[in-house]
């Protein structure tokens, strides 16, 4: 591209040195810094009366560009179609000023040449399309360490009865009582998952109580990272009960990676060890209807909670007791107890009443056709 | 001093996740990259001892003659170690063993489970679809509407049918949905505050 050549017919040639310069006057070509990048990119505009209303006579639209220090030659940086308006050159070096021009042709060799402002490119430090992002992360975090705050200097909060957590004792008793084990599924999700970590702390409350009951937990996992955390979780809930000489290793387990690999394993699980509890706390993704159909038909009592708003409908139909979007990650706090948590929740609160407020004030300004408070909330 | 190295690394990695979200300059960029890498070659790590932990477990199982799980415990073992053989031998590519046992073997074993998730449908639906209260019946007409709607016979009977499952489907549905979608994003937002200040430490074992 770079060797292309723009040829310019003599007879035009004076023709078009002459036009150039009311042309330049009435045609707006405008460079500038690609914002809110890291960099190596150039944005190049064009428009004005002039190139609307000469797009007809053009086939072709070439855009160049030089580097001005070196006084090197023009080369092509890219050839576009002549409706465009707008180029993003992301081969550009950063602190070295070029300059661009833009180029239209007709194959009879007439040519529209506008030629830019030398402009430099570099990186930026802050993306303030994001900026509306980081006060609503200012706004939550204020409110979450307030709450904590005041759960550190000794201030209860209430936390209303969760069904499907509350049901995690009976569960653990239903199983002593039976000489059965529970299974304890995290699904599919990775270490890093948020829900994943909920999870973990969910294991480490139902593993204290199978600790003190001497009832046999099974955790088959799908993620070794999480087999291997899941080992250290589990361990340190029998110490912590107790009871380590109870913990069997062996029984929390890495099974596959693969979807159905995996449901087909806990279903065989299920089937030849017929658990009386299962717990489904994790992400799932279609394996989640065939695990708790399967724990179903053998009579389990079975508690899921799942931050897949999708596989929550199956776990609704299949399960006695589930855990509905926030009521999951609030379930560390639910069963540990710890004031801290409990004062985050609470802070939860607090930001879920901030959500709801501007979801109403938004859809009234929608309606009445005023649109500004809803642009707040775009993110680039 | 054990637990209290992993807590400064899990601030300083997600406060530096946290912030990268707002800088745009390639030295954020990069070193995103760069721990995403990181990321990847534990995972790489934590694969093999994966890999020990499921041939520690059922060797353990195929010993033990008294375990109802032995003869399975001996289909993995036979099953790991096959492909194993047939991928050192004759390598992993298009027409090797290997590729033989994933394509007739493997692949036909997980269609085979996902195919059972249309029989499960069948009896979840069964069971969720029984009209015991006022709010079963709404939810057997809604679904009754929904899977018309979906199907060709559902306009044959009237072009009415689709339109109003459309409407149930983007309008209480999505409702519902986007407010269960909030509290989730909320109560993320926490535990991660919770995780990155060490307030939650269970992941590390205890607390």
């Amino acid at each position: 591209m770079t060797d292309k050549v723009l040829y310019i017919h003599k007879p035009f040639l004076i023709l078009l040195i002459l036009t150039l310069i009311p042309f330049s006057a009435q045609a707006a070509i405008d460079t500038y810094d690609t914002p809110n990048d890291g960099g190596n990119s150039i944005t190049v505009t064009w428009g004005g009366e002039v190139i609307a209303q000469s797009r007809d006579k053009f086939t072709s639209l070439d855009i160049q560009r030089q580097k001005v220090a070196e006084s090197a030659g023009w080369e092509t940086a890219a050839v576009l179609p002549v409706t465009d308006s707008v180029f993003v050159d992301d081969s550009v070096k950063d602190n070295i000023p070029y300059k661009y021009r833009i180029v239209f042709s007709a194959p009879e060799g007439e040519a529209l040449i506008f030629e830019s402002e030398p402009v430099k490119s570099s990186p930026q430090f802050f993306n303030t399309k994001r900026l509306n992002v980081l006060i609503g992360v200012i706004i939550c975090c204020v409110i979450l360490f307030y709450y904590i705050y005041e759960s550190r200097k000794g201030k209860k909060f209430y936390l209303r009865p969760i069904g499907g957590l509350q049901a995690i004792d009976d569960a653990v008793g239903r199983a002593t009582e039976m000489g059965k084990p529970i299974l304890y599924s995290a699904g599919r999700g990775k270490m890093q998952r948020v829900a994943t970590i909920a999870s973990m702390n969910v294991l480490s409350s139902v593993a204290t109580k199978t600790a003190e009951y001497n009832t046999p937990l099974i955790f088959p996992n799908s993620e070794p990272v999480v087999a291997a955390v899941a080992q250290e979780v589990v361990y340190e809930a029998y110490l912590k009960a107790g009871h380590p000489d109870r913990y069997n290793p062996d029984d929390v387990f890495y099974l596959t990676d693969s979807q159905f690999g995996y449901a087909a394993a806990v279903d065989g699980i299920m089937v030849r060890r017929k658990p009386a509890t299962n717990l489904f706390i994790g992400t799932f993704e279609a394996e989640s209807l065939i695990l708790a159909e399967t724990g179903n038909s053998i009579g389990a009592i079975q508690i899921a909670g799942t931050d897949s708003t999708i596989q929550l409908a199956f776990f609704i139909v299949a399960c006695d007791y589930f855990l509905i979007g926030e009521e999951y990650f609030a379930a560390s706090g639910y069963l540990s107890k710890d004031p801290m948590v409990l004062g985050s929740l609470k802070g939860q609160d607090w930001l879920k009443i901030i959500v709801g407020g501007a979801i109403i004030l938004g859809a009234v300004l929608e309606t009445a056709g005023i649109g500004f408070f809803s642009k707040l909330f775009g993110i680039g | 001093m054990y637990r209290r190295i992993p807590l400064i690394v899990c601030f300083i990695f997600g406060a530096f996740m946290l912030i990268q979200f707002f800088v745009p300059h390639r030295v954020s960029t990069e070193f995103y990259e760069m721990t995403l890498e990181w990321a990847q070659i534990i995972y790489a790590f934590a694969l093999l001892v994966g890999a020990l932990m499921l041939m520690k477990h059922h060797a353990v199982n195929a010993t033990r003659k008294s375990s109802d799980d032995r003869p399975f415990s001996i289909i993995v073992i036979a099953g790991i170690a096959t492909m194993c053989i047939a991928g050192l031998i004759w390598g992993h590519g298009e027409g090797t063993v290997f590729n033989w046992f994933f394509q007739n073997v493997q692949a036909p074993m997980q269609s085979t489970m996902f195919s059972l998730l249309a029989f499960f449908v069948a009896s979840a639906a069964f069971r969720g679809f029984r009209a015991r209260n006022t709010q079963a019946i709404f939810l057997l007409i809604a679904a009754t509407i929904v899977m018309l709607g979906r199907v060709p016979i559902g306009e044959l009977i009237s072009p009415v049918i689709p339109q109003v499952a459309d409407w149930i489907l983007n309008v209480p549905s999505m409702a519902a949905r986007r407010g269960i979608y909030i509290g989730i994003a909320l109560g993320s937002i926490a535990t991660s505050l919770r995780v990155i200040l060490g307030i939650e430490r269970t992941y590390l074992g205890g607390s």
